[in-house]
């Protein structure tokens, strides 16, 4: 293999798994250790930097850094990333000081931006310390998306949604509320110097099968029902209901009914568990509240009877699976169940009825416009997407990083520069060594298991449709959690100059990790080292040459638990522990001002 | 040394012996030695021989004398029997030990201070009596503990941190347990387990005193220009005689050495001790070769490793003396303690 090229910013961004799997790149341990020092507020302005809503995301975040968290690999339960910064969105102090300051003086530049979901939240938040002046024309009644309008209260309390929300509103942003755009042409003609669509994906899916019709006045549609609750135009559903879809957006559903009066909630799902969409976490959660998840069963009509709904007719499927796939599927039997209403939860869709087919924004065979992946472009300049609305429905976490990126393009274009003008990211390392054997970041290795999150009891949660279920972590479980993460972001920094071979290191590395060999093809490598390399999604570090016998030094990262043993045990310090730092560039750090022309003479 | 303890990790990967045991479970405590201390990695050695053999420890002794060196059975088999004795006396008290238990699997680490400069009489009778220990010498040329004034087995021209030159002989201790009329010897590298860790299984099968002369580099006073006894020295001068493996006996019955190039020493107890030959002609099992060969390369200034001479039908010390079959500990009291009336007629024959 050739030697790595940790100056290549992506290795040691690799290493932390929580940020290179978040779509934002949150810098997580940093945050964590700051929590564990107290330092709340800095924690929460680490987050704020890259992912804009850390109490929101603290509560309902998709956490796709969870699953690939260095830990899971060690003892099965990842960091409770999500809870902790929770825990620093809770007990921050006033922000306000921190925020950046708006310029009094615009810089000329009037975007207008479709709906005030996250994604078009994001990108003023980008845009409006530089000087813009932004335009939010949203549909509803208030900002937030469906942050707001589905996501229930007692997963995401309101507070904690106008707080962040109005930090952004607050910059000066142009609200302009109950103002649907309608005509994508009439908005390109007020002359805006961009245009960023953030729309969503509004529109839920049907199920056209026998009986819709006839029973439509009780079977409602999962996301619209979801919003109707949430401006409380429905506060009743009957007793007996049945969700359809075993997406998140189901578990959202059966979880609000029983809020809303039902006592006897199922959730059908078409197929075993295993391939269910919805989250491991909102699925225990909904378990937790008594609902039943029926497996196995695929709607085939409903059942009205005198022009009410009785129910529902299912076939029962039968699988053949092998290797978590379906290879053969088969009915069964047929069944009736007892319904008062059922919701439909499986799955929504982009729709854009208001924009017009005719001005240049091409759309694609299945109706989704044309949007460039790293610049969120579309197809008429100066129109951008970003959100559920250019790529499907998502998560927040996306949304947000897509107006990250979006504001960048726009910044650019309304200058004259490229739109494919980006920074890259860059990084930054420095040691971490105080002295012989103290490092500044806390090494040693805490064994205990995920701390659990409380509730609130079953037999208060349900009174009221706003109680928050998840109580927070408290002090002890913070302080253990916190502890639990592994320090990724904390480097093993090689330099193999310094290297006498001594095998201190690879003797002292509690996972064994660490091999000096003959160089090889990385196949037959990794098989080779102190313990088989066989994680193949978890890179090796290969040194150049060591002076004395050619050999190289190879590091498995897969599990390294960032001990700094290794770098304790050497004597030479061709070990260092160093802090990997990425810089990323936002829309602020991207300089678009012309070179200004020098006179001579 | 370190401050935090190397942390218990669970890792996904880990794995179990025979008797599911993880090689953590072959370790002791945590080493207080200098970072890059050759013994350390002797220490790691030992922890994988044992691991990979899969012997339990609480069916081992360790014992030790004085030294950097005999600290680091504190490192290893925390499940084990010990004891850290005087200054060169450990193998007086591994003859004690073994004489009272000879069941026991016993582990004599020394360094070159304690075995071949105050200890150089006890390692002598340790060898002729062919006691049944492995015997490892973690030799750095120094004594480290007492910060690295020469040793017996520093070479003649050597020379130490501050740059005084030795002036005296080198002992070389595989030679001189071959003359004691040894029954193994051999010598390794501490930054060669591919080479050591088969060695010490080896010893450990031996019927008898298996030496290890363990070049084990003292990294805070031994470990500069112009010592012999280098981690760079070493490596570039030592020549490997051949390669050994330890066979266990159920394979051992289907393994053919027809080619030659695999040497076999059959063991008492089915398991044969491979050896690959790297040099052709070297014999390990004739004698005043071996020590032919030794000196020829010693004058050529290299360093000969790999198991340099053998003879496992030697009877052990506790053959030769006739020890008790069974561990003193399992006999009765009436047994071991037969009372007055049998020691006055014990007496009789003395008079
Ligand atoms: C039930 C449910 C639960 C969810 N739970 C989670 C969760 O726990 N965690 C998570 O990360 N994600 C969750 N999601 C997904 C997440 O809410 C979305 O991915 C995210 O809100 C997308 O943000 P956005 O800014 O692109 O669009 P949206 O949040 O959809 O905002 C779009 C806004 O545009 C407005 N709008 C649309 N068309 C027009 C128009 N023509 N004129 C003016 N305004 C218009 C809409 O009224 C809306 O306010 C959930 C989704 C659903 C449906
Ligand atoms: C009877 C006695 N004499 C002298 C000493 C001092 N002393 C302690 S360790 C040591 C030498 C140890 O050298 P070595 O066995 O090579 O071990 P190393 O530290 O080099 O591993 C000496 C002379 C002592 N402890 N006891
Ligand atoms: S920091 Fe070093 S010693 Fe610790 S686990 Fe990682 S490689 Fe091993
Ligand atoms: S401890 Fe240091 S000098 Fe020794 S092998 Fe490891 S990196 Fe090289
Ligand atoms: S003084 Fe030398 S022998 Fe002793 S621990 Fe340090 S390096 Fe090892
Ligand atoms: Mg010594």
């Amino acid at each position: 293999m050739k030697p790595t090229d940790t100056s290549d910013p992506d290795y040691f961004h690799r290493v932390v798994d929580c940020q290179w799997g978040c779509p934002a790149h949150t810098d997580v341990p940093e945050y964590i250790r700051l929590i564990a020092q107290g330092e709340f507020t800095d924690a929460y302005m680490v987050n704020r930097e890259s992912n804009v809503f850390p109490g929101i995301l603290g509560r309902v975040c998709d956490r796709p850094c969870e699953p690939v968290c260095r830990r899971a690999r060690i003892d099965e339960k990842p960091v409770a990333i999500c809870r902790l910064k929770r825990v620093a969105a809770d007990h921050k102090e006033d922000i306000r000081e921190r925020l950046p300051i708006i310029p009094e003086k615009k810089n000329g530049k009037k975007i207008a931006l479709v709906g005030a979901g996250c994604a078009s939240l994001t990108v003023c938040n980008d845009l409006m310390p530089l000087g813009y002046e932004c335009a939010v024309f949203e549909a509803l009644p208030v900002p937030g998306g469906l942050m707001r309008s589905n996501i229930p209260a007692f997963r995401l309390p309101a507070e904690v949604l106008d707080e962040e929300i109005d930090y952004i509103t607050d910059m000066g942003v142009d609200l302009r509320l109950n103002s649907p755009i309608e005509s994508m042409k009439a908005l390109l003609d007020e002359g805006y110097d961009a245009i960023f669509v953030g729309s969503g994906a509004p529109k839920g899916k049907e199920l056209d099968i026998p009986g819709r019709q006839e029973g439509k006045d009780n079977i409602h549609i999962g996301i619209e029902w979801l919003e109707s609750v949430a401006f409380g135009h429905i506060k009743k559903i009957g007793r007996k209901v049945l969700i359809i879809g075993v997406g998140n957006t189901a578990m959202d559903c059966c979880r609000t009914s029983l809020r809303l009066g039902a006592d006897d909630v199922k959730v059908m799902a078409r197929k075993p568990r295993g391939f269910f969409k919805a989250s491991d976490w909102e699925l225990e959660d909904a378990e937790e509240e008594l609902v039943e998840i029926v497996i196995n069963h695929s709607p085939k009509s409903f059942v009205v009877e005198d022009g009410r709904l009785k129910g529902m007719i299912f076939e029962v499927m039968e699988y053949d699976i092998e290797d978590g796939k379906i290879t053969d599927t088969r009915v069964v039997d047929e069944t009736f169940i007892e319904a008062d209403d059922v919701i439909l939860a499986i799955g929504q869709e982009t729709a854009f009825p208001w924009i017009e087919r005719d001005i240049g924004i091409e759309f694609n065979e299945w109706d989704e416009p044309e949007v460039d992946r790293t610049t969120y472009q579309s197809t008429l300049p100066g129109v951008f997407f970003g959100g559920d609305a250019a790529f499907g429905p998502e998560n927040i976490i996306w949304a947000v990083e897509h107006g990250h990126q979006a504001a960048i393009s726009i910044h650019n274009q309304v200058h004259g520069k490229s739109v494919d003008d980006r920074l890259p990211d860059t990084m930054n390392l420095s040691s971490r060594k105080m002295g012989i054997h103290e490092w500044s970041y806390s090494n040693s290795f805490e064994p205990a298991a995920r701390r659990k999150m409380e509730h609130v009891p079953l037999s208060e949660r349900f009174k009221n449709l706003g109680t928050e279920v998840e109580l927070g972590f408290n002090a002890e479980q913070t302080a253990c959690e916190v502890e639990r993460c592994l320090n990724c972001d904390i480097q093993t920094v090689f330099t193999d100059e310094l290297c006498i071979e001594c095998d201190a290191c690879v003797d002292i590395c509690p996972t064994q990790c660490l091999t000096i060999t003959e160089n090889g093809e990385e196949d037959e490598l990794r098989q080779r080292l102190t313990a088989p390399a066989d994680n193949l999604d978890q890179a090796l570090f290969v040194s150049g040459g060591l002076e004395q016998t050619g050999r190289i030094m190879v590091k498995d990262e897969n599990v390294c638990v960032h001990c700094g043993l290794c770098a304790e045990r050497c004597p030479t310090a061709a070990w260092d522990m160093q802090k990997s730092l990425l810089e990323i560039g936002y829309a602020a750090d991207h300089d678009v001002t012309p070179c200004p022309i020098r006179k001579t003479g | 040394m370190t401050w935090i303890d190397k942390p218990k990790v669970k890792w996904a990967g880990q794995k179990s012996n025979e008797l599911g045991l993880t090689l953590r479970d072959y370790e002791g405590g945590l080493s207080t030695l200098c970072a890059g201390c050759g013994h350390d990695s002797v220490t790691a050695a030992i922890v994988q021989a044992f691991w990979d053999l899969a012997i339990r420890p609480e069916q081992v002794i360790k014992l030790s004398g004085i030294g950097c060196s005999s600290k680091t059975p504190a490192y290893f088999l925390s499940g084990a029997h010990g004891l850290n004795s005087v200054h060169g006396r450990m193998p007086s008290v591994a003859t004690g030990a073994l004489a009272a238990n000879r069941d026991l699997i016993a582990v004599g680490i020394s360094g070159d201070g304690d075995s071949l400069s105050i200890g150089f009489g006890q390692f002598a009778h340790a060898v002729r009596r062919n006691l049944n220990v492995l015997y490892l010498i973690e030799n750095n040329g120094v004594y480290g503990l007492t910060k690295g004034q020469f040793s017996a087995s520093s070479d003649p021209g050597s020379k130490a941190k501050k740059g005084e030159e030795n002036r005296a002989q080198a002992i070389d201790p595989v030679a001189s347990a071959i003359t004691l009329g040894g029954s193994f010897a051999a010598r390794s590298f501490s930054g060669d387990k591919e080479q050591l860790v088969p060695l010490i299984k080896a010893g450990l099968a031996h019927p008898g005193c298996a030496v290890i002369d363990i070049i084990s580099p003292c990294v805070t006073f031994n470990d500069h220009e112009g010592s012999t006894k280098s981690y760079a020295w070493t490596r570039a001068h030592r020549e490997a005689a051949n390669l050994a493996d330890l066979v266990p006996p159920a394979k051992a019955i289907e393994a053919s050495y027809a080619d030659g190039q695999t040497l076999p020493i059959k063991l008492h107890d089915g398991s044969v001790i491979e050896l690959t030959k790297l040099d052709p002609d070297y014999d390990p099992t004739d004698r005043a070769r071996a020590l032919q060969y030794l000196e020829s390369h010693r004058a050529a200034r290299q360093i000969v490793t790999g198991l340099l001479y053998i003879d496992s039908e030697q009877p052990t010390l506790n053959d030769i003396a006739g020890t008790a079959k069974k561990p003193l500990t399992e006999f009765e009291f009436d047994e071991l303690n037969p009372g007055s009336a049998a020691l006055a007629e014990l007496q009789k024959h003395m008079k």
